[in-house]
């Protein structure tokens, strides 16, 4: 016997009342986890998958479309630059490194990305089986991809064309798996990842013959282009679809972008400056559901304090008794407080859990969540505070029932019930 | 004209005291206690004791005594007083004239957070209503008795009342389940399960029919005798009036 054990018996004699009030705080409270936690989750993969890339540089159209599509893999890209045109910029002064990207197929969904082995460095990548891609036609899987398509070293498959299912199947030209990556916690688990003449093969863009000059490496040193070092500098035939920039210095945030934009038919997009804007455009509407989750738990709150309220005056003679037996008044002011907390921690909780099931059952309907990293198992200190905020709220809803309990004439009550 | 109070104990002896007078019936009235058991603690002892409700006329209460395992009857029209004695002697109403003293305590002498401790330990009360807790099972209606009251919990001694009230059945029932009996009787268990110096019954069988009343007074006697706590019943049921060794009469 304790006071949280009577507490907890008052609790369970009113089951209704008890289980309305903290399922009304737990919406609330798993209204605030999902948009805290997916936005929290949303910043680190953001800031994980754009690490080392400063401007991405691809066709004109949209540049959040073009952030989109080469960083976070999650739309259409905006076309196709020259490789003319990119090998401008591929090197110089304001650049420390380029990585160019062949995106328009992919696998069963998953994207295929003709790139270099930069570009698996930029997220740490390392080997969980077989080894990197050297050749033509050769993938290395992304931990995701291998494991939701079960394939492995040594299986082949057919890329469709376009970044979503049902595109026309590339059968002629098939894949062969000769690597998995272990997993990097970035959106590089769900590519494929090949070198770019796999793409330009797939697209009658590298022939046989090409492939065998390559292998030759007769082109000099000084004419090969720096972003694909198989082919001549100056190819006006083939493209890629961008080109990932990472500064030398802070001159190049300064000057890159502004001679891209006004000097070709090219653009240079921010990720820094795009994912602002996004967020900017997504924390209007997170904004609405949060004002609304506040609304819920401030009614949770006045719902609190009615049932408190009610359940002390239903309870003036327990009181009463209580103190006959020896109940002191500063036990029954604690009493109806820790009943308030009890009723707050515990929709607290349950409005975390439900957040948590949330976000961890939202991935099943909606691709695009997984792909930007959201998952119910990402915690956060954050949770701590509403855990205690709830305890607050509860404090202060309780707090003038429990004055009334502390005020409890015993005298006055027992006569008049008696 | 002062109200008169009237004590009577079983040997035929009947005293009338004036209210607000210091009567000499009162020390006679006293010691025919110690005259009776001269080895025996007094557990109450009131002496020029009164008590005003806001700016009404104060009630002026007879100089008495109660000594251990003493059953004492107050009996009087309703408004005479009795519950608000019974309240006075508890330490639920205080800022009253006069002395009370219980256990040789002088209750005036208590602040409002020691007293509440000293009556858990002390006192035991059994109202006309059950008044137990609903949210709680019989077991732990008892059990709460003294938590409340700062005692370690004796659950040898909660089973030993259980069997001795003929509870032991309905331990785990909520009170709704209970009948009106076996209530008064988890009532009574609650009441003494703290060994209390003395047991206060405020109109315990007023709504009770001739059968049960005499159960509950049978058990309240029973009860108190066997742990030697004093029995103070203040009730205006006239058929208690022969049960108790001594009465009181508020007029």
């Amino acid at each position: 016997m304790n006071l949280v054990f009577l507490v907890w018996q008052y609790l369970k004699f009113r089951p209704l009342t008890t289980v309305l009030n903290i399922l009304l705080l737990g919406l609330g409270i798993a209204v605030i986890t999902i948009m805290v936690l997916s936005n929290l989750q949303l910043q680190r993969n953001i800031s994980r998958n754009a690490q080392g890339i400063d401007l991405v540089i691809g066709a004109k159209g949209s540049p959040m479309q073009l952030i989109l599509s080469s960083i976070f893999h999650v739309d259409v890209p905006t076309g196709n630059i020259k490789i003319r045109d990119a090998e401008r910029f591929a090197k110089g002064a304001l650049v420390k490194q380029s990585i160019p990207l062949a995106l328009g197929d992919s696998y069963r969904s998953f994207r295929i990305v003709g790139t270099d082995k930069r570009y698996a460095g930029l997220y740490s990548a390392e080997l969980a089986q077989g080894k990197w891609w050297t050749r033509s036609m050769e993938a290395t899987l992304g931990s995701v991809v291998a494991t939701r398509t079960g394939l492995k070293t040594g299986d082949r498959f057919s890329s469709a064309h376009g970044l979503t299912s049902g595109g026309h199947e590339h059968d002629e030209q098939t894949y062969q798996v000769v690597g998995v990556f272990a997993a990097t916690g970035s959106i590089l688990d769900e590519l494929i990842l090949t070198n770019i003449e796999s793409i330009w093969q797939v697209h009658d863009l590298w022939t046989a013959a090409d492939q065998q000059r390559s292998q030759q490496d007769t082109i000099p040193l000084l004419t090969r282009s720096p972003i694909v070092p198989v082919i001549m500098r100056g190819d006006s035939v083939r493209e890629i679809t961008s080109l990932l920039i990472q500064y030398r210095s802070a001159l190049g945030a300064v000057q890159l972008p502004r001679i891209v934009n006004s000097n070709s038919t090219m653009q240079a997009a921010s990720p820094v400056f795009e994912t602002a804007r996004l967020f900017s455009i997504i924390g209007s509407g997170a904004d609405l559901f949060l004002a609304f989750a506040y609304l819920l738990i401030l009614i949770a709150g006045i719902s609190i304090f009615i049932a408190l309220y009610n359940s002390l005056r239903e309870r003036r003679y327990d009181m009463a008794i209580m103190r006959t037996m020896g109940a002191s008044r500063i036990k029954l002011f604690v009493a109806v407080l820790v009943e308030g907390i009890v009723m707050s921690v515990a929709g607290s909780f349950a409005g975390l859990a439900l957040g948590h099931i949330a976000l961890a059952a939202v991935p099943f309907w909606f691709e695009q969540t997984e792909k930007a990293g959201i998952t119910g198992w990402y915690f956060h200190p954050f949770e701590l505070i509403l855990v205690s905020g709830s305890a607050l709220l509860g404090v202060v809803c309780a707090l003038v029932p429990a004055v009334e309990a502390y005020r409890t004439d015993i005298s006055d009550i027992l006569a008049e019930n008696n | 004209m002062p109200a008169k109070l009237t004590a009577n104990d079983t040997n035929g002896i009947q005293v009338t005291l004036k209210r607000g007078g210091h009567s000499p019936y009162n020390s006679q009235f006293s010691a025919l206690n110690s005259q009776f058991n001269p080895y025996l603690q007094t557990v109450i002892s009131v002496a020029n004791l009164s008590y005003a409700f806001n700016d009404a006329v104060a009630l002026r209460f007879p100089d008495f005594e109660v000594v251990q395992g003493d059953h004492l009857l107050l009996t009087g029209q309703s408004g005479s007083g009795k519950t608000t004695l019974l309240h006075l002697i508890g330490g639920l109403r205080r800022n009253y004239k006069g002395s009370i003293r219980i256990d040789n305590t002088e209750l005036s002498s208590l602040t409002s957070s020691t007293i509440d401790r000293f009556r858990g330990g002390r006192i035991g009360f059994v109202f006309q209503r059950n008044h137990l807790i609903p949210a709680l099972t019989v077991e732990d209606n008892l059990r709460m008795a003294p938590y409340l009251a700062g005692i370690p919990i004796d659950d040898a001694r909660v089973d030993q009342l259980l069997n001795r009230l003929d509870l032991t059945h309905q331990r785990q029932k909520r009170v709704h389940q209970l009948s009106q009996g076996q209530a008064q009787r988890v009532a009574i268990a609650r009441a003494v399960l703290n060994r209390p110096a003395i047991v206060v019954a405020d109109e315990p069988t007023s709504s009770l029919d001739d059968n049960n009343c005499r159960r509950v007074i049978d058990l309240l006697l029973q009860v108190a005798g066997e742990n030697s706590s004093s029995l103070l019943v203040a009730t205006h049921d006239r058929r208690l009036m022969d049960r108790m060794k001594k009465q009181i009469i508020l007029s």
